[in-house]
Parts: structure tokens; sequence; C-alpha cells
């Protein structure tokens, strides 16, 4: 009862926020459709370095990602020297899923977090298996008669993954990637924007997005779209590109960013633009600490970030409790 | 140029729209594939000014590139770009000591299926310039849209002068009488390497051969090679030419006034599917 009353009181914050923001650029704005609601055309947001309407910034995004979906996992293996793979192993090792956990994969486009939490279940559940019969083997007949029984009607509960995406090119070459891995079960796909999820309340024990928020218009209101669909006690994981602390590291890592990156783009995607975009919005991207707040502002708890690759990318976790 | 695929992008048109908003900034939005279009930064709309070492590195992978997968012809594009600095200098310095040259330079003229009357061109007489151009476009099933844009060169009039040179290829294909098959392709290009010095030119003349079959790579070595080398060399420089206002002149007057010679012989044209 409490949480929904301070979502409440959030709300109506952002909204009132959102209404003097609105008034003070509404008086330079056209005076014939000045609106009371507030209007996307009129706030602005930044898209890299450029400044441009909160519209314009979705729909750009948009564009940029049906682009680059068909090359994305051999951009991704180039740019970063197949490094991000390790980065995806280490969320789900932080993660480490058991058997029946429902995961939300927002921003999953073509499926890598969500591939590796299945395979990760798949092989949590054989490991308990395992142990089973080996524990099996020292009871007596009645112990064993009745484990039977409970195996025959409790089921273990099966875990999915759904996979979540404004893009529908990225979810495409998703499935394909599936397809050709062979993997069906527990793997559903579905068209939604992070910041107005298509699902119910406390659905889900996981909620990850990786490399996905700092696309998204309003951070914040995805933050609280994850916190509604997760059940309480659900994890909230966020893998991102961050703030490199090191000096000398961020040095060479912007120098990498900027001179070879869009080069990459072009050469190997026929697309400068769309990855001279990506190394701007790492930029713009709050830092560590900052996003950290921006979570806890949501309602979440506990708390934490690690620094992977001196802080090229950051995990950041947190609990509805 | 490398085989020709039938590159049937959609035709590019820019919707202009102003749109006013608090800060007055007029836009340009492009219907085509480059978002960006929609505001440019930099000397000319796709513009995207480079450091000389993004440069050097373009020009490395996209030579890498386009060797791998010849029909990668923005790959082609880009390498020429990026290695073609000095000479479209020099190319735009023989446009401007020709009176003809220099009105091309001034006028900008674009070579697109917008601007081009087919039906008119399709109504002038056999052997007239824009009659065999219209039919070598029939014959080989191409498209003058198929070109792209000028990206990484860092001068306003020289990108002109390389978008110039993209859009004069297939002139120079009817001019040549070449087809588009390889070895009409590298006949053209060993006429373009030797008329305009571009790196790109050059390689694409050294490399092309290498897909040739024995009888083919005799025909281009015997024949066909040295002709086009030759009127490369003593051909007047093909970009200054106004073409757009020559449709009706005969071929042949045309060929004799830019001091091309006709082919020794013709490579069979690709089989129309």
């Amino acid at each position: 009862m409490a949480a929904s009353v301070r979502l409440l009181v959030r709300q109506a914050i952002r909204l009132s926020h959102r209404n003097i923001t609105v008034t003070a650029a509404g008086v330079s704005a056209r005076p014939s459709c000045r609106c009371f609601s507030e209007s996307a055309e009129e706030r602005s947001t930044h898209f890299g370095f450029e400044t441009v309407s909160e519209a314009e910034k979705a729909k750009r995004v948009y564009k940029v990602f049906e682009n680059v979906a068909q090359k994305y996992d051999i951009m991704n293996d180039a740019m970063s020297l197949g490094i991000h793979r390790l980065w995806k192993d280490m969320l789900l090792h932080a993660m480490h899923p058991q058997p029946g956990a429902r995961l939300l994969d927002v921003a999953g486009g073509t499926g890598d977090i969500s591939f590796r939490f299945l395979e990760y279940v798949r092989f949590q559940r054989e490991r308990q298996q395992r142990r089973a019969v080996r524990f099996g083997q020292t009871l007596s007949l009645q112990d064993i008669s009745n484990s039977y029984s409970t195996i025959e009607t409790d089921g273990p509960r099966e875990s999915t993954a759904v996979v979540c995406d404004i893009n529908k090119e990225m979810l495409k070459v998703g499935k394909e990637k599936a397809e050709s891995l062979g993997i069906t079960a527990g793997l559903s796909w579905v068209v939604g924007d992070a910041e107005e999820l298509p699902f119910d309340d406390d659905q889900f024990d996981i909620y990850t997005i990786a490399f996905g928020i700092r696309n998204v218009t309003h951070i914040d209101q995805a933050l609280q779209e994850a916190l509604r669909v997760l059940k309480p006690g659900g994890r909230f994981m966020c893998l991102e590109f961050s703030k490199v602390t090191n000096p000398l590291l961020a040095r060479l890592y912007d120098a990498y960013s900027f001179q070879i990156i869009p080069v990459l783009g072009e050469v190997i995607a026929g697309d400068w633009k769309s990855y001279q975009y990506l190394v701007e919005s790492i930029r713009k991207f709050p830092s560590q600490e900052e996003f950290k707040s921006m979570i806890e502002d949501a309602g979440f708890y506990c708390v934490q970030y690690y620094n992977f690759t001196g802080g090229v990318v950051a995990l950041h976790s947190g609990f509805k409790l | 140029m490398w085989p020709l695929i039938p590159f049937r992008w959609i035709n590019r048109r820019r919707h202009c729209f102003t749109v006013s908003k608090v800060v007055c900034v007029q836009q340009l939005h492009s219907s085509s594939t480059e978002f960006a279009n929609i505001h440019y930064d930099g000397l000319y709309p796709g513009h995207i000014p480079t450091t000389t070492v993004q440069k050097a590195l373009l020009s490395i992978g996209s030579g890498v590139a386009a060797l791998q997968n010849p029909y990668r012809h923005d790959m082609v594009a880009v390498l020429g770009e990026t290695t073609g600095h000095l000479a479209l200098i020099k190319l735009r310095d023989r446009m401007r000591n020709d009176p003809e040259g220099y009105a091309v330079l001034t006028e900008r003229p674009r070579i697109r299926l917008s601007t081009l009357d087919l039906t008119k061109m399709a109504s002038l007489p056999d052997g007239s310039f824009g009659r065999e151009y219209l039919r070598f476009l029939e014959d080989n099933d191409v498209t003058p849209d198929s070109r792209a844009d000028v990206k990484f060169v860092d001068n306003e009039e020289l990108a002109y002068v390389m978008q110039r040179y993209r859009e004069v290829h297939d002139f120079l294909h009817t001019l040549l009488g070449m087809p588009t098959n390889m070895l009409g392709e590298v006949a053209v290009k060993w006429f373009e390497a030797s008329q305009t010095g571009l790196p790109m030119c050059a390689l694409g003349a050294v490399l092309g051969p290498l897909r040739l079959n024995a009888s083919r790579l005799q025909s281009l070595f015997t024949s066909l090679g040295p002709w086009a080398l030759q009127n490369g060399r003593c051909a007047r420089c093909v970009l200054s030419i106004f073409y757009e206002r020559r449709w009706e002149q005969s071929l042949e007057d045309l060929r004799r006034e830019l001091n091309i010679e006709p082919p020794p012989v013709i490579p069979k044209a690709k089989k129309k599917t």
C-alpha cells in the first residue's frame, strides 16, 4: 500500500516538474499551439552530442538500430574485440539464476543475454538432477518411492526468458539466431517500449537491460517500469557503458572510440553515422554513482555497481523489496 | 568498375520542408537511409569530416573490404575518396582551364533519372549520343541513380568533381562502347586510370584482370588494353564535357571531338535476363 502511494507521489512530482519546464519553453514556442499537456516536440534531449526534441530522439534511435540490426553482432565482436562476450558472461555469473526463474530481457534485441540465461539454468538444472540422483542412491526404499511420486505430480517449474525490444528488426535478427542455435523452449519475443512495458505488475524474477538503457529517452520511466514488473525480491540488473576511472585508459578509450569505431562502422556495416551516435551516446550517459542514485530514486534497494574493464562497462544491480 | 550489379537503390529525393522551432534552424529532410542528412554539419550534404588518421584507416579498411567482396560498391567509393585527394586537385584544375569544364564546375549539373528526359532521348535518331546512352542503360540494365554520394572529401568543390567522375562513368561506357561485363569494366578502368590518375582506378585496373579468363585476358592485353591506355592519355578530359547539352550530337562526332578512337573489338554484352 505504502509502495503504491509512494509511487503516486513520485509520479505527481514528476508531472509537476514537466509542467514547469514546458511553460518555460512554451513562452518562446509557437504561440498558436500552446498545449497544456506536455509536448514531446518542445522538450529537448540529447542524441549523441546533438540536441534534438524527445520525439525526434526516439525516432532516430529506432532508425539507428534498424540500420545496424543485420550487422549488430559482427560489429560488437569487431568493436570490442570479442570482450563483450566476457561482459555478458560476467552478468550471468553475477545473476546466478536458479532453475525456475523468469527473466525479462529488455532491449534484448538479438538475444545474447537470454540465450546465456537459458543455457545457465539448463546447466544448473542438470547439476541439480545429478545431485538428486547421487543423493537418492543412499535413501531407504520408502524414501525413494516417496520421491518418485513427487517427481510425477509436482514437476519443476521451467525457466522462461522474455526478450522485449522496441525495434522489430533487432527482434527479427534475434529470432533467426535462436533458430540457428536451436534454442526454442522457454523463449518468447515481445515488441515493447522500456518506458511502457506490456506486462502486468509483479511478473518477473529478474529484469536485465544490457547496453540498452542509454538509448531510452526517459531513463527514470524505464526504471519505474522495471520496478513495477519485478516481483518483490526481484532483481534489476543493468549492463551499460560507463565512465572510465583511470585517466590514461580514458584517453586511450576516447581515441579508440572516436577514431576507430566509426571507421569500423563504415567499413563493416557501411554506416558511419550510427556508430558515431553510439560512441557519443556513451559519453552522455550518467556516471556510475549518478546512475546508482537514479536507481535508488526509482525505489530499488541494495543498489551496487561493479566496474568491468576499468570502468568501460558497469553492472548496476538493485532489488525490489 | 567492378562487375556492375544493377544497384537499384531508391531514387533519392530531397524533400525540403522548413520546420521553424524555438531556434530558427532550417532542416533538410532526406528520405534516404542516411538519416544524418537531416542536419548536416560539414561542407555539403552527406559530408562526414574525418581526421587524417581516420582517412588512413578508412582507406586500408575499405581496400581490404573491396578486395574481399568486389560487390561492395560503397567500399570502392570510400577507397576512391580517401586516396584521391591529389588526383582530384589535378582534375579540378584541368576542368578549370577548359571553358566547358569551367561551366560544369560553376553550374554543377547532376545526372539523375529525375533530371533526364527519357522520352525525348528515346526519340532522338540512332547514332546520337542521347539515344546510344539510353540504349546502353537498357541493354545493360543499369540506372544512373546507383552512384553513392561523396562523404569523405573535405573540400566542397573536389567533392563535386568526385561525384561528377562517378556519374560520368556510364557516359564513358557509351563513348568507349564498352558493356558492363568484367572485360568492359576493366577496359573503362584502364582508360580512367590513365586519364584521371585516381589511385582507386589504378588499383581496379591492376586487380580487375585477375578475374578474367585466359581468352579475355589475351584480348585485354593485345588490343583493348593498349587502346584504352592510349586514348586515356590523349583524350580531352572527359569530366569537362557538359554531356547534358549534347544529347543530339552524333556519337561519332563526339568521339572525334574528344579524341577517342572507336574500340577495336567490342566484348559481348551481358545477356539481358
